[in-house]
């Protein structure tokens, strides 16, 4: 083959080097050379040439857009995964009057129509060990008007309806597995939806960098991205319903459950307006970032439950533009 | 219930009758006491050493059996692929999301639509330019009364009569909505229309129209739109 001769004639030793336009006859392929050392450096040169090439292009469709000025065709939107994502038919159209009258309708009314304050237990499962301890206290602070008691062994079951009767609102539950707190589950109480996360990327306030001071008393706001599915409006609507309704503006501390990819990541900060134009962040508290696993409709139960939403990896992560959140 | 087996030497040769059985009772004492009758001419050391590994058996069969009633841990295996797929792909959607362009940009709105009330000092210029583009756009009379109106109402209802038009994914807010009477939502709907000129100017005709239709109270969400600047993960 003419391209394995010249192959045998440059390709030797240390390699010679490449000339400066080198045409490969269309029937040859780098794989066919038997030799590594040789393939390795036609191949490299190969890759030379494809990077010649597109240069060459790009810079001849930058002097044509130049060329052409104002009368350019507009820059290609480049595609990114939220572009192409696989268009969800339970997307929630903003003014969907369905949608609106379900959520009125729904577990989470009375917390909206400002019937009930929120109260929130906070546990974990039978002896936590010191990150999960102390992760359990700053979100305790994190989220106001929460308590926080230890589990020696008792049924969760049976602590629902003492929970119930002392008007507690909502309940998490950590789940730990060698010593990192990896679960959560988050059950609104008077007989509301279960919803599993799984909990990845810890970070304890001391490991956040930069960070200032302690979360203070004050309510925060609540900001909640890109929940778009009627699946991922509950959830939203879930995590709303852990903070009070009225944020106390002067406490300039802002809680951000931000969805992307159906992984939702949890910031908290304290913001300040320098300009009109300009605002600054400061993160201080936790962070973590959870992934839904299950949503469950009544109240905390494995066996009998009724499942609303199993994430099953065999069919819904299939596709990588699918997202369910 | 626990047996025990007797091994004699003189059976070494049949395999299958080698080992000769009996069923203790369920009495630990009295298993004690079969015990002794049974390897009656048997070693002193070797029927203590019996007596011992029976007592170890019978505590842990009582355990399993406590255990059993308990709640038990159940233990799921990981999957290593998965798990590591689920890691990239989480740090890919970090990267993705811009958490901090995200926050800042949803304070600012929020900062424009006065949620804030007047804590902040800033809204003068806001409000300047709304006037402007008010007096521009329509007839000045009836539009600079509803400009005195905005002023002379209170901070909290101002905060919701306007907030109920903008584009919130806060649910905090939403029960503002829900709160909200219709004239003033019809009033302050112009009004806003104009002052939000900024981001919602596709979508505030729309409404527009669409809310004089229906009389009752609609609610919006925020949908976070991908700036479409740069994004390694695609």
């Amino acid at each position: 083959m003419a391209g394995e001769g010249r192959g045998a004639a440059t390709g030797d030793g240390a390699g010679p080097p490449a000339p400066e336009r080198v045409l490969f006859p269309p029937t040859f392929s780098v794989s066919e050379i038997k030799n590594k050392q040789r393939r390795h450096f036609m191949f490299l040169r190969w890759k030379q040439q494809q990077r010649k090439e597109k240069l060459a292009l790009k810079k001849k469709r930058r002097k044509e857009r130049e060329a052409l000025g104002d009368k350019a065709p507009p820059k290609a939107v480049p595609k990114t995964i939220e572009n192409q994502r696989v268009y969800d038919e339970t997307t929630v159209d903003p003014n969907d009057e369905e949608v609106a009258f379900d959520e009125a309708t729904d577990e989470f009314a009375p917390y909206f129509n400002r019937q009930t304050v929120p109260k929130i237990l906070i546990t974990t499962s039978d002896r936590p060990r010191g990150r999960t301890v102390r992760f359990c206290e700053q979100l305790a602070t994190v989220i106001p008007n929460s308590h926080v008691y230890y589990r020696r062994g008792l049924a969760l079951k049976r602590i629902i309806p003492q929970c119930i009767a002392r008007d507690f609102t909502d309940l998490i539950v950590i789940n730990e597995d060698r010593k990192i707190p990896n679960g959560l589950v988050l059950s609104h109480l008077p007989d509301g939806p279960t919803a599993h996360f799984r909990m990845s990327s810890v970070r304890l306030r001391k490991e956040i960098k930069r960070k200032g001071k302690e979360p203070t008393e004050h309510v925060p706001e609540v900001i909640l991205n890109n929940f778009t599915t009627r699946l991922g409006h509950s959830i939203g609507r879930m995590f709303a319903a852990l903070f009070p309704h009225d944020p106390q503006f002067i406490g300039r501390q802002v809680a951000t459950f931000h969805n992307q990819r159906d992984y939702i990541f949890f910031r908290f900060h304290r913001y300040i307006f320098k300009s009109e134009k300009k605002v600054g962040i400061q993160e201080l508290g936790p962070r973590f970032t959870l992934k839904l696993r299950s949503l469950q409709k009544g109240t905390f139960d494995s066996k009998y439950g009724e499942y609303e939403w199993i994430h099953k990896r065999r069919e819904m992560d299939t596709s990588r533009r699918r997202f369910h959140l | 219930r626990c047996y025990l087996y007797m091994k004699t030497i003189e059976r070494a040769a049949f395999p299958r009758r080698l080992w000769e059985r009996v069923l203790l009772s369920k009495n630990y004492e009295k298993a004690l006491e079969e015990i002794d009758e049974n390897l009656i001419y048997w070693p002193r050391f070797i029927r203590h050493k019996c007596k011992q590994r029976f007592t170890k058996i019978t505590q842990y069969l009582i355990r399993i059996r406590k255990l059993t009633l308990k709640r038990q841990r159940k233990l799921v295996p990981l999957r290593r692929k998965i798990e590591r797929r689920e890691n990239r792909r989480e740090e890919k959607a970090l990267i993705a999301a811009q958490l901090d362009n995200a926050i800042e940009k949803e304070l600012l709105e929020r900062l424009k639509q006065d949620t804030y009330g007047d804590i902040y000092n800033f809204p003068i210029h806001a409000f300047d330019k709304a006037l402007q583009q008010q007096d521009a756009e329509s007839e000045s009379e009836s539009d600079a009364e509803r400009e005195e109106d905005d002023d002379d109402e209170d901070v909290d209802k101002r905060e919701f009569v306007e907030a109920e038009d903008s584009e919130l994914s806060d649910f905090e807010d939403m029960d503002k909505l829900e709160t909200s009477s219709e004239e003033e939502q019809e009033e302050e709907e112009e009004v806003d229309k104009k002052a939000s000129h900024s981001k919602s100017k596709g979508k505030t005709p729309l409404k527009g129209p669409a809310r004089r239709k229906r009389p009752y109270i609609e609610i919006e969400y925020e949908e976070e739109t991908e700036p479409s600047t740069k994004t390694k993960a695609a």
